[in-house]
């Protein structure tokens, strides 16, 4: 229990686990998913899985940025980035993301100028600043993150800047939600809803999850006693036999969403017909590309891209660990060729992907012998 | 990137009501609030931001626990800080 006696809130904590375990069906096996990446990141610091009573199962899911961006889409920027005059921006997870052959890092040393940027407003700043450059911004992200995008375009168009584009790689988190509930590997009780993405979204675009799938679902906070309150907040719906959207957060997350945010991206972005995942194959639906009246700022349509699909290496099992099928630990190269300093799968790049979070926090030993007494 | 920073309005800024001073674990940026068109932000209120936007007001309980929560990420928060550090939005 060390990472738990760390915890300033512990004893708040253990009383939460305790009602949670009250509320449990004994012989019942309870699989919650927490879509969100930064949940992932709590749980697996605070230790939280140990406060919870056995039958109660956390399963990661797809929302992580970074871990689904697949690697013929970084090859793609890699090929922007060597036309004359480009400079690449992204933000810094991007920087160590595998492409086929390399990550920006890599190309970096072979002569491309990838920067890393904070914002894309600073990657169009960059842009007024170097005339005799294009500067092409790879967007990555949620809906956390697709406004800031937008906005970028806007700005750009009002300022009339000629060399500056997008390369838009923004994809939306309920098309992965439902390929994650369609898919046969997984029978889940319910869902821990993503935090910030709902702050652009609401807790509306939830609402099939609640009618049609008739599975709960609670828009949790970060805190440790967000999550466990969120797990109550299940718990709770189930043995009432009730499915509902719920909002544990809403001291941040209105139930409407932004609408400035919305607007924003629908002004500037629309869907396309599909988009492939990295590890999930193609959903439809699933991301979002410029708008025609933007066209002069797609960086797709200004240069020509191999767009050519690169199979995930074999080794790699990020998809079954990004659809919760696997915890990390259980992919084979888990911790000895695949680490945060040599990583194979995207997964193991981002704070928030799973197997980042497993490795850093060295929990991966324990949980082995967890499981190890379990079967 | 997915997560939030929280930060205070310091200043508004008359000539670019778009944008404001920011004060970030001490560094102060400008950052772009027109997505808050609809809250009324003022000097004083925290906002949560994303790469350089403001999506959500908060109340300053709430920014404490979100920088309770990105210390616990260390070193990936650090170089969003790093990050932000360097940048101008203008
Ligand atoms: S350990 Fe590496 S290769 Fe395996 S699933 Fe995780 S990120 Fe992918």
């Amino acid at each position: 229990m060390r990472f738990v006696d760390e915890y300033r809130d512990a004893d708040r904590a253990q009383a939460l686990a305790a009602k949670i375990t009250d509320l449990c069906e004994p012989g019942r096996h309870y699989k919650f998913m927490e879509v969100c990446g930064g949940h992932t990141h709590t749980i697996y610091k605070h230790g939280l899985e140990d406060y919870l009573p056995e039958n109660i199962q956390l399963v990661h899911g797809p929302g992580c940025p970074v871990c689904v961006i697949p690697m013929g889409r970084v090859d793609d920027a890699i090929h922007i980035a060597q036309q004359p005059d480009v400079v690449m921006t992204s933000f810094g997870d991007m920087m160590r993301v595998p492409g086929s052959t390399r990550s920006f890092i890599d190309s970096n040393a072979d002569n491309t100028d990838i920067r890393m940027v904070y914002s894309p407003l600073d990657a169009l700043k960059l842009a007024k600043g170097n005339p005799g450059k294009h500067v092409v911004f790879m967007a990555i992200g949620f809906e956390t993150t697709a406004p800031s995008t937008a906005m970028t375009v806007l700005r750009a168009a009002v300022d009339e800047v000629e060399n500056f584009s997008v390369f838009d790689n923004h994809v939306t988190v309920i098309p992965a939600i439902k390929a994650v509930l369609d898919s046969p590997d997984l029978r889940l009780d319910g869902f821990i809803g993503p935090g910030h993405v709902s702050t652009v979204i609401g807790c509306r675009p939830y609402g099939f999850i609640a009618e049609d799938y008739g599975k709960p679902l609670v828009v949790a906070g970060f805190e440790p006693l967000d999550i466990l309150q969120s797990i109550y907040m299940l718990l709770r719906q189930l043995t009432d036999g009730r499915s509902e959207v719920e909002n544990q957060y809403s001291r941040v997350v209105p139930w409407d969403g932004n609408q400035a945010a919305l607007r924003a991206i629908s002004d500037v972005m629309e869907l396309r017909p599909y988009f492939e995942w990295r590890g999930l194959g193609f959903i439809s639906h699933s991301a979002l590309r410029l708008r025609d009246d933007y066209a002069r700022f797609d960086a797709e349509r200004l240069f020509e891209l191999p767009g050519v699909r690169v199979a995930d290496p074999k080794a790699c099992q990020c998809g079954e660990v990004l659809k919760g099928v696997l915890k990390p630990w259980e992919c084979k190269v888990f911790g000895t060729a695949c680490t945060p300093e040599t990583p194979i799968g995207t997964c193991m790049v981002s704070s928030e992907g799973a197997c980042a979070a497993y490795y850093n926090y060295g929990r991966f030993e324990r949980s082995r012998v967890k499981e190890a007494t379990r079967a | 990137m997915c997560l939030g920073i929280p930060g205070e309005v310091i200043e508004l800024n008359t000539e670019q009501p778009d944008l404001a001073k920011v004060d970030v674990s001490g560094v102060r940026r400008s950052i772009n609030i027109a997505l808050l068109e609809e809250e009324d932000v003022r000097p004083g209120d925290w906002i949560l931001i994303h790469v350089g936007f403001a999506l959500s007001k908060i109340d300053e309980e709430e920014a404490q626990a979100a920088l309770d929560f990105l210390k616990t990420i260390g070193q990936d928060y650090e170089d969003e800080l790093d990050a932000l550090r360097r940048s101008q939005i203008e």
